[in-house]
Parts: structure tokens; C-alpha cells; sequence
């Protein structure tokens, strides 16, 4: 599979597990698996990873399976091996918390350790970690500018060129008596809101004022659903319930 | 069987007075039920509704605490509907008032005042009223023991209705826990008529099981037979669909004719179609009333207020009038579409008189041919008594998880004695030890393979070896969580800013956009917006409703059922009875086709609209059909059959495909119950949901409060991603075992599936034909109003998509400028 869509690609963009974008002139890919790539400059970028979720809610008695960081390893490891990039960039909130670190199994934590260390890593500061676990690898920022795009936490109003995660972006819709939700990235062609990555990170729908509010009048969502993305505009989607 | 009555000076003068002064005697039923009180024994009385039940469970408390005044908890009386509790205390007021008995009777259920609880737990009650949940939280309170110990007599109303539920797990769980901390205390349950009493015997015995002998059955008096009949319409029947909508004007005149009747369906969806259709017919504006769960609850109220004065006519109702309060006078029972099973009429059917000894009359209203034949069916199934046997299923992991977990709320407990005491439970009385021990270290720990979660243990062993709470945030977050309904989320619907109308489930409002009509508490409404929580509608509006189509309206055909309809196919002598569109329909099959024999299978092949079809008379019901389709369109895949579809109803499944099979036998071979059936249950919705309700019983996931969505979105984890996750992780985790326990137990399609696949082996009747058959044509016109679930999604998505595209080419991905490398990877 190409990290570039191929010369004789369809337009309709539903043939393929990713989508093709443009922001400030910069050619970006949304992937099925909820990363976003950047073939110009070898970056893969992905947002909210949670990692630890499961027992962050352990320690406060609900007792959600111990696998979410496995699993959440398991797809990031699977898609750096597919596209190779030479930096990733994780958007922040890549921790669930700030004492994740010390709940981390010793088998995921040497996993994520190999991650790091292949290639240039960079946590970007979330609300949840703005001090990522030390001994993981990688390097902490704020954020990352590479020429025209900026890549940060939290999407700041007016801002253009810029990818931030942070609002867990999904998106329903309603197909022939039946409804479908799912994550999705979001774009008004300035900004670009990606999905949450991490196993138990659900999404708040992007007709929320809180997203919507971010985004010019007619956004469009590129949704990812069973291995594909369907790109859909904003008039198409469905509110949730009080949405 | 019926009890010998007993000697009458066991009542009172006090009480026989009260009897007298109503102008009344004591029913040989409630006589043997003092009997057996005397004796300190419980007892489970069956009869049908209206012989004085509820009382008959009363009066021995009454009278003992007539006899023997005294202070402190005697009498706990549990209701599966909170109404009910709030209706029988009402209803109780007046014989202890007219017989000045000194007995204080109280309700305690989730709606009681924080205020009034407390006192309650300080100086209780003589007589507490409440449901399930309300006791299993008394219970985990450390001053339970004190509470209950004084407790004489535990009541356990419409215990049909609870035994094999989960609620009904809960349930038997706290009687064990009661059993222990008030020994004498009697069981008392009141049932509707059931074909295995002996189950419910087991349910309310202390060993929690059939032998345990401990409980006498009393048998009310069973009334006269009732007189049904079915609609003998002049109207041509419908093919298909379920509002028998040509039988209306007919069924209007019978309203005319009687003082009142009770019109039952089988869905909300239904309930509405049938009331608007009466209404349109309705010339001389007679009073007609509906009553579904949807409505608000002060409009129920009112229906139900309306009802018991007289001032209604008719009222169109679902099963949320199947249990519950009494009415005098109603004179006919009205059942529209199949009933599905015999319990389920016979227990409608008692709606309609509590006057003993008057006949019950019913009037069945088929709404399409081969409801034609369930009805008579169900008609002879009433007529000699016969009732559908399920069996309960075992109690879930999941509440026992719950159970346990407010056991240790209460006080410390023992592994070694818990075990003891749960097995007791006749839900549980199969549970190994090993699998006790396992939900165990599920409520300890979470039970992970992975063993991770150590050091946020929720319960501590002790150096005795008793379990405790590690810290008083587990009880808070047991006491929030506590009872094991679970169901699709709600929104409230709003006219214009003005009354609540009543609440539709969230899903059904999401697949409305503004300006769709849809047809709720007999109105036509116009969609607005979701506003705060609340689908805001208007009245009017044009176009064709969309009708709200709710979750698990749709029952099954009973097992029972199904075979008596079978027979009647196969048997032309006993055709004279049936309508002579149905007869004529049967003889066509007959002439054009064959007839499904009353053992085996029936299979025509024909071609149609370029496809070929596959109708199989499997009459198992419509979720064993869904199952068989999805099954048998695996494997028409593989054997390159091309299928393209397939639709069930209770009585058939067809499949349509570009070729036909060759062998039925290899295709309808049992093996499709393994590894087809593990990947597909383990992928399909129903395992989804099933999972959730469990998870969220077991306390892993929170239940959604309303207010909380808002905020949080973020920090709930749904439950689908957490199955996705355990499955892969952990697959034979506790809660995964549970789901498919509930899966396979609960909806019994599976279990029906494989006794159907191994009763036909090797007599399956193959009819090939160039044309359509009389009976498939039936089957054939759902064809496009069922959906197909699975990949079909997919394909929905991408047409969606495709549409969009072609409408809106700015949307299209930019003109590629970049050249790919050379692997076309990123660098």
C-alpha cells in the first residue's frame, strides 16, 4: 500500500484505507487507523494515545482490563512498521495521567522504549502528562512548527496550518435506518483536529460546539470505519443527544 | 392438586368480622395459605389474577401480628415494579385501618427521600414494601443484621415474572442472605399460572432445589374456562404485516358492543399504529386510550385512573399492562397479531374478568395469514391448558459479582460460607467452586490473566481469611451502581417547550433528522431538534411517519407454538375451522407445491427477478432464523453460491443467491454450530450489547446518570472498546464467559437453532419449482423491509459516500502533486 495516493487513483475516496489532504499547501494522508502521515517529511503523527487509561481507573475501583496500552502499542507499533517515518509526533495526552509511568507493565514499557528509540519521538505536552514519564524515550515539547504546519495539544482559535488532538473528534451518521458512529480527523481546510489513538479513548462528536466552535462553517470529517475512510461534509453528519 | 382448606378458626374474630363486613368469605386459598403459616411454612400460591392473591399472601401477617403485637421488621413484601409496591401498600391501608390493626406499612423503593430512609432503617416498619434493588441495598448496610433479624415472612409478588430474570438473580441471592441473618422467617410467592410450578418451588426453597420440600404449594380456585375466539373477518387478510389494519372498523364495532376493552399488541410501534387506526373509525368519539412503557408516567397514571373509574371504552395496551394493577370490569381482552405463546395469552386473557366465576372473552385478531394459523394454535393450546415450559435460565456471573461485592460492603465475609450461602440460591445451586472463586477474584481484583491490578485491590483477605472492602470508596461506588436493569439509553420528548409526551430510545430519535413526522402518544409530531437532553417536537406535519420502531418489542414464537403450527399444516382434515383465505392459501401450497411436513423440512428453490431463492420452513422463530441466515449465507460464500441476502420471519427464512445449492444436507449440516457460529456470535451486535449490560451489572463500566454525557464523553470508556480489547487480551476472562453465557443461555435462538438442525437431519424435503409458492409469498414481501446486519454496512458507508461525492465534487481529494518513492512508503 502506497504512502502516496497513486496517479491513477479513483476520486471517490472510499476505495482506499486512507484519505488525501491538503493544508497550506502541505500533502497530508489520513489513515484508517487513526494515524496522520506526512510523506514530504517522513512524520506520522498521532494524537491522545491514553495510555494507562485502564488502570488509572483501576486504582479508583473500576476494574477496566489492564490491556489498553498493550493493545494501543500493538496498532502504533503495527503502523510505524507499515509506513517507516522517521519522526513521530504524539499530540499530546499520550499518558493517561501523570503517574502512569509508574503503573506501566515492565513488557510494555521495554516495548515502548524500542518505539522511541527508532526514530525521532516527540511527546507533545498534554492537560493529562505535561510531564511525560522520564525512561520511555523520546523528547518533550510543547510543540513541533515544520514549515508551514504547527503541531500542538490543544487547537487555538484563528490558528492556520495547525494539527492538535486534545477533543477526541467522532462523527454519526445516519445510513438507510441505521446509525453509525465513529472516530474521524476533522478539517476546514486551516486546521485539522485528529482522532484519539489510544484503545479506550471514545470521541465527542464533532457537531459539539466545543469542535464545531474550532472550525470554520463548512468542515468536512474524514471518518474512519472498519479499516476504510469515508469523507463526508459537515451537512451529512448527525448530532448526538444533547449535541 | 388443590390444598385442603383450613379450619376456619385459624381467622380471627376480628378479621373473619372484616370478611363479613365486606360482605365476603375467605377463599379456600387464603385459608390454606394461613394454614401454612401456622405451621411455619412457606408456601408458593399459584392462581390467576383477580382470586384475592395479594391478600392471600398478607393475611397470615396480618393476623399474627393481630394476634402478637410487637415492634421491629415482620413482613418484607418485593414487587418487580415499583408502582406495584406503591399500589398494594395503598391497597393494604384499608384493611388494617377497618380492622384497627396496630401495624405500621411502609414503601421503600429508589424514589423514597433520603430522610424517610433513614427513619426506616432506625424504626422500621412492620411491613416494608419494596423492589429487588432497594433490598440488596438495605443488605449491604452494616446494620442489616439488626434490621432483618426480627423478620417473620418474606413475599415475593409476580415471581413468574422475576424467576430467570436477572432481577430475579439478584433477588434469590438476598433471600439467601436474608435466610441467614433471619432464620425463621417463611417465603411467601405469588405466581400467575405456569407450566413448571416445580421450578418456582426450587426458586423460593432454602436449599435451592426441586427435592427441598420445604415449600407447600397452594392452588387457587382456576375460574371458569375463558371464551376466546377469533376475528372471523369479512375482509380479504393480508399476506403480510403485523397492524391488521383491514380488521379495524370490525374490531371498532366490537368496542361498540362491550362496555370495556383491553386491546393488547405486541409492540409500542404497533400500539401506536392500531390507536391511530381506531380513532380514524372512531365516529361516535368513543373514549380510547393508550398505554405503553414509553408514555409518561402521569399520563400511564392517568389512562390507568381513567381505566379503574370506567370512563374509558377501550384501552390500546402493550405488556406495560401485563403486569400490575388491578381493574375491575373489563369485559373483552382483545389480542392483535400472534400472541407468540400461551402463557403469555393465558395471562392477557386474565385481564379481563376478576370475577371468578364469570368467563373471561377474548378475541383474537390475526393480522396476516400465517398469524392466522398461530392463533389457532394458541387458541387450542389455552383450550387444553397446555403452556409454554422454559426453562429458568442459571443465575449470571455478573450479579453475583454485584452480590458479592455488597456482601463485603456489609461486613466481612468468608469465601467458604458466601459459597455456602449462594449455592443455596436456586439460580446458583449448579455454580462450581471454581467459577465462585473466579468472579470472586474478579470483585477482588479485576481477575485479569495478566494479574496487574494487585495493589488497587477492591477487596482485602484478612489474616482470618475473610474478605473485606479495602476502603469505604468501594461501597460509595457499589451503592451508585447497584440493580441490574440496563437498558437503551432514553430521551424525553418535549412538545413545544410544553408537556413531557413520554421517552423513545435515544437511537431511534438519532436516526431522525428536523422535519420528519413520527407517530408517538397518538399523535402525529413533527421532529424539531435535540435540545437539553429532550427531542423537541411539534404536533402535525406532513408526509409519512416514520413509526418509532423500539428495541425488544419483538418476541419470538415459542417452541410450544411453533409445533402446534406445524401440525396444523399438516394435518388438511383440521383446515375446515380456518378462514377460506387461509384455506384457499394452503390449498394452493398444496396443488402448486408441498406441504411442510410436521417433522423435518420443507426447502423450495425457485427462481426469481434473476436471483435464486431458498425458502426454509423452519418455524423456530424469527431470532433463531436471523441466526440460521447469517449461518447459511457463511457457508453458501465459501461453497461459491454467491448469496446476496436473506430474510426471517417467526416462521421462515429466505435466503436469495446468484446459483442454488446442490446438497441441502451438507448445506443445513450441524457443524455450521461450530466455528461459523463462534466467529460470527463473537463479531455480531447482540454479543456487543450483551457484554454491556453485563459489564455494567459487574460494575466495570458506569451507568450513564443524566446530566453526566456532557462532560463525560471523555473520561466514560464505551463499552465496545473495552470488549474489543478483552476479547483479543483476555478471552477467557469472567465477564467474556458471562456475555456468552447470556448470550447463548438468555435468548435460547442458539440452543433452538441446534436442536432444529439435529431434529431435521436427514429429512429434509427439497421442492424445486419455476415459480414462487402460495406459502412463500409471505416471507417474500418483508423481503426490503428487514435490514440485513454485517457487511452490508459497508456497503451502505461507501454508497453514502459515493453519493456524496458525485453531489459534491469540492470535496474530492486534491490533484496528486507529490511522486511516490520507490516502495511507496514513507521515508
Amino acid at each position: 500500500m502506497s504512502g502516496f495516493p497513486q496517479a491513477d487513483a479513483q476520486p471517490c475516496p472510499t476505495d482506499d484505507s486512507r484519505a488525501a489532504l491538503t493544508l497550506c499547501g502541505a500533502a497530508l494522508l489520513a489513515d484508517a487507523s487513526g494515524a496522520l502521515l506526512w510523506p514530504g517529511e517522513g512524520v506520522l503523527a498521532v494524537a491522545d494515545l491514553h495510555l494507562e487509561k485502564g488502570s488509572s481507573f483501576a486504582a479508583r475501583g473500576r476494574m477496566l482490563p489492564p490491556y489498553d496500552t498493550r493493545a494501543t502499542l500493538d496498532r502504533l507499533a503495527a503502523v510505524i512498521e507499515r509506513e517507516r517515518p522517521s519522526r513521530v509526533l504524539c499530540l499530546g495526552d499520550s499518558f493517561h495521567d501523570r503517574r502512569a509511568g509508574g503503573r506501566i507493565t515492565a513488557e510494555d514499557s521495554a516495548r515502548l522504549r524500542a518505539l522511541t528509540a527508532a526514530v525521532d519521538w516527540v511527546w507533545i505536552t498534554g492537560n493529562h502528562d505535561p510531564d511525560p514519564p522520564e525512561g520511555l524515550g523520546g523528547r518533550a515539547a510543547a510543540e513541533v512548527r515544520l514549515g508551514p504546519l504547527v503541531f500542538r495539544h490543544e487547537a487555538q482559535p484563528g490558528a492556520v496550518g495547525e494539527l492538535s488532538g486534545h477533543l477526541h473528534p467522532a462523527a454519526a451518521l445516519a445510513l438507510a435506518g441505521r446509525r453509525l458512529r465513529d472516530r474521524c480527523f476533522v478539517t476546514d481546510g486551516a486546521k485539522l483536529i485528529l482522532p484519539a489513538f489510544g484503545a479506550f479513548t471514545g470521541g465527542l462528536n464533532v457537531l459539539n460546539p466545543a469542535i464545531a466552535g474550532l472550525l470554520g462553517p463548512n468542515f468536512q470529517v474524514l471518518l474512519t470505519a472498519r479499516g476504510r475512510v469515508h469523507r463526508f461534509p459537515r451537512d451529512r453528519l448527525s448530532p448526538d443527544r444533547g449535541g | 392438586m388443590p390444598s385442603p382448606a383450613a379450619p376456619t378458626d385459624l381467622i380471627p374474630p376480628n378479621v373473619a368480622g372484616w370478611f363479613r363486613s365486606r360482605g365476603w368469605a375467605p377463599h379456600a386459598h387464603q385459608l390454606a395459605m394461613v394454614a401454612a403459616a401456622d405451621e411455619g411454612a412457606s408456601a408458593l400460591l399459584i392462581a390467576p389474577t383477580g382470586g384475592g392473591k395479594t391478600l392471600a399472601g398478607f393475611l397470615p401477617s396480618l393476623i399474627e401480628l393481630a394476634e402478637r403485637p410487637r415492634d421491629g421488621l415482620h413482613t418484607l413484601y418485593i414487587s418487580p415494579l415499583k408502582a406495584l409496591a406503591v399500589d398494594i401498600q395503598r391497597n393494604l391501608e384499608s384493611p388494617i385501618a377497618e380492622m384497627r390493626l396496630p401495624i405500621r406499612a411502609e414503601t421503600r423503593t429508589g424514589d423514597t427521600p433520603e430522610a424517610k430512609r433513614r427513619r426506616q432503617r432506625a424504626h422500621p416498619p412492620h411491613i416494608l414494601m419494596t423492589t429487588p434493588e432497594s433490598l440488596a441495598l438495605l443488605l449491604s448496610y452494616s446494620d442489616s443484621d439488626r434490621l432483618f433479624h426480627p423478620l417473620r415472612c418474606v413475599i415475593v409478588d409476580e415471581l413468574h415474572a422475576l424467576a430467570g430474570t436477572k432481577r430475579g438473580d439478584l433477588l434469590a441471592l438476598a433471600l439467601a442472605r436474608l435466610g441467614r441473618l433471619a432464620p425463621a422467617a417463611r417465603r411467601v410467592g405469588l405466581s400467575a399460572t405456569v407450566a413448571a410450578p416445580d421450578q418456582l418451588l426450587a426458586w423460593l426453597s432454602r436449599s435451592g432445589r426441586k427435592d427441598g420440600g420445604d415449600v407447600k404449594l397452594v392452588l387457587g380456585r382456576s375460574g371458569a374456562a375463558p371464551y376466546i375466539a377469533i376475528l372471523d373477518s369479512r375482509e380479504r387478510l393480508p399476506w403480510a404485516g403485523h397492524t391488521a389494519q383491514h380488521a379495524m372498523a370490525e374490531l371498532y364495532q366490537q368496542i361498540r358492543q362491550q362496555r370495556t376493552t383491553l386491546v393488547f399488541v405486541n409492540t409500542r410501534a404497533q400500539a401506536e399504529m392500531v390507536f391511530q387506526a381506531l380513532w380514524k373509525v372512531n365516529d361516535d368519539t368513543l373514549p380510547i386510550a393508550l398505554h405503553h412503557g414509553s408514555l409518561a408516567v402521569e399520563q400511564r397514571r392517568k389512562v390507568e385512573a381513567a381505566m379503574a373509574r370506567g370512563d374509558l371504552r377501550a384501552v390500546v395496551a402493550t405488556s406495560s399492562l401485563d403486569l400490575g394493577i388491578d381493574w375491575a370490569a373489563v369485559d373483552l381482552v382483545v389480542q392483535i397479531g400472534a400472541p407468540k405463546g400461551s402463557s403469555r395469552l393465558i395471562q392477557r386473557i386474565g385481564r379481563a374478568n376478576h370475577r371468578l366465576d364469570e368467563p373471561s372473552r377474548a378475541l383474537l385478531v390475526p393480522a396476516n395469514r400465517f398469524e392466522v394459523l398461530e392463533c389457532r394454535a394458541a387458541l387450542d393450546a389455552v383450550r387444553e391448558g397446555a403452556l409454554d415450559g422454559d426453562t429458568l435460565r442459571p443465575g449470571g456471573f455478573d450479579v453475583l459479582a454485584q452480590h458479592m461485592l455488597g456482601m463485603a460492603c456489609a461486613a466481612p465475609f468468608h469465601p467458604d460460607a458466601l459459597y455456602e450461602e449462594v449455592v443455596s440460591a436456586a439460580p446458583y445451586a449448579d455454580l462450581s467452586r471454581d467459577e465462585f472463586d473466579d468472579v470472586l477474584d474478579f470483585v477482588a481484583t479485576g481477575g485479569y490473566a495478566l494479574g496487574a491490578y494487585e495493589r488497587f485491590q477492591r477487596l482485602r483477605r484478612g489474616d482470618d481469611g475473610r474478605m473485606a472492602v479495602s476502603g469505604p470508596a468501594v461501597a460509595r461506588l457499589y451503592r451508585m451502581n447497584v440493580g441490574t436493569i440496563t437498558q437503551e439509553p432514553l430521551l424525553r420528548v418535549r412538545l413545544n417547550r410544553g408537556p413531557v409526551l413520554g421517552e423513545v430510545e435515544e437511537y431511534f430519535i438519532q436516526g431522525l433528522t428536523p422535519g420528519d413526522t413520527f407517530l408517538f402518544a397518538g399523535q402525529l409530531l413533527k421532529f424539531l431538534g435535540v435540545r437539553e437532553m429532550e427531542a423537541q417536537v411539534a404536533k402535525g406535519g406532513t408526509g409519512d411517519p416514520k413509526i418509532p420502531a423500539y428495541a425488544g418489542g419483538r418476541l419470538p414464537l415459542t417452541t410450544h407454538l411453533a409445533e402446534r403450527v406445524r401440525a396444523i399444516l399438516a394435518d388438511p382434515a383440521g383446515w375446515r375451522d380456518l378462514p377460506d383465505d387461509v384455506r384457499e392459501w394452503l390449498e394452493l401450497q398444496r396443488l402448486r407445491s408441498v406441504l411442510p411436513a410436521r417433522d423435518g423440512l420443507l426447502v423450495e428453490l425457485f427462481p426469481r427477478n434473476g436471483k435464486r431463492f431458498l425458502v426454509a420452513y423452519a418455524f423456530e422463530g424469527r431470532n433463531a432464523h436471523q441466526t440460521l441466515g447469517m449461518l447459511l449465507t457463511r457457508r453458501m460464500e465459501r461453497l461459491g453460491l454467491g448469496p446476496l441476502g436473506f430474510v426471517a420471519t417467526d416462521y421462515v427464512l429466505a435466503v436469495w443467491s446468484l446459483r442454488s445449492p446442490d446438497d441441502l444436507d451438507a448445506l443445513f449440516d450441524q457443524d455450521m454450530l461450530g466455528d461459523d457460529l463462534e466467529a460470527w456470535m463473537e463479531e455480531s451486535s447482540m454479543l456487543r450489547r450483551t457484554f454491556r449490560n453485563v459489564a455494567l451489572i459487574a460494575g466495570v463500566i458506569e451507568r450513564r446518570h443524566p446530566g453526566q454525557e456532557k462532560s463525560g464523553r471523555q473520561v466514560t470508556v464505551s463499552s465496545d472498546l473495552i470488549y474489543d480489547v478483552l476479547r483479543k487480551h483476555d478471552p477467557g476472562h469472567v465477564l467474556l464467559r458471562a456475555t456468552r453465557a447470556d448470550a447463548a443461555g438468555g435468548l435460547t435462538d442458539i440452543r433452538r437453532l441446534a436442536d432444529f438442525l439435529a431434529r431435521v437431519r436427514g429429512r429434509i424435503a427439497r421442492k424445486d419449482l419455476d415459480r414462487i409458492s402460495p406459502l412463500a409469498v409471505p416471507v417474500i414481501l418483508e423481503i426490503g423491509r428487514e435490514r440485513i446486519d454485517g457487511d452490508a454496512t459497508d456497503e451502505l458507508l461507501a454508497a453514502a459516500a459515493e453519493l456524496v461525492a458525485e453531489a459534491m465534487p469540492e470535496l474530492r481529494p486534491p490533484p496528486k502533486r507529490a511522486e511516490p518513492d520507490r516502495q511507496g512508503r514513507l521515508l
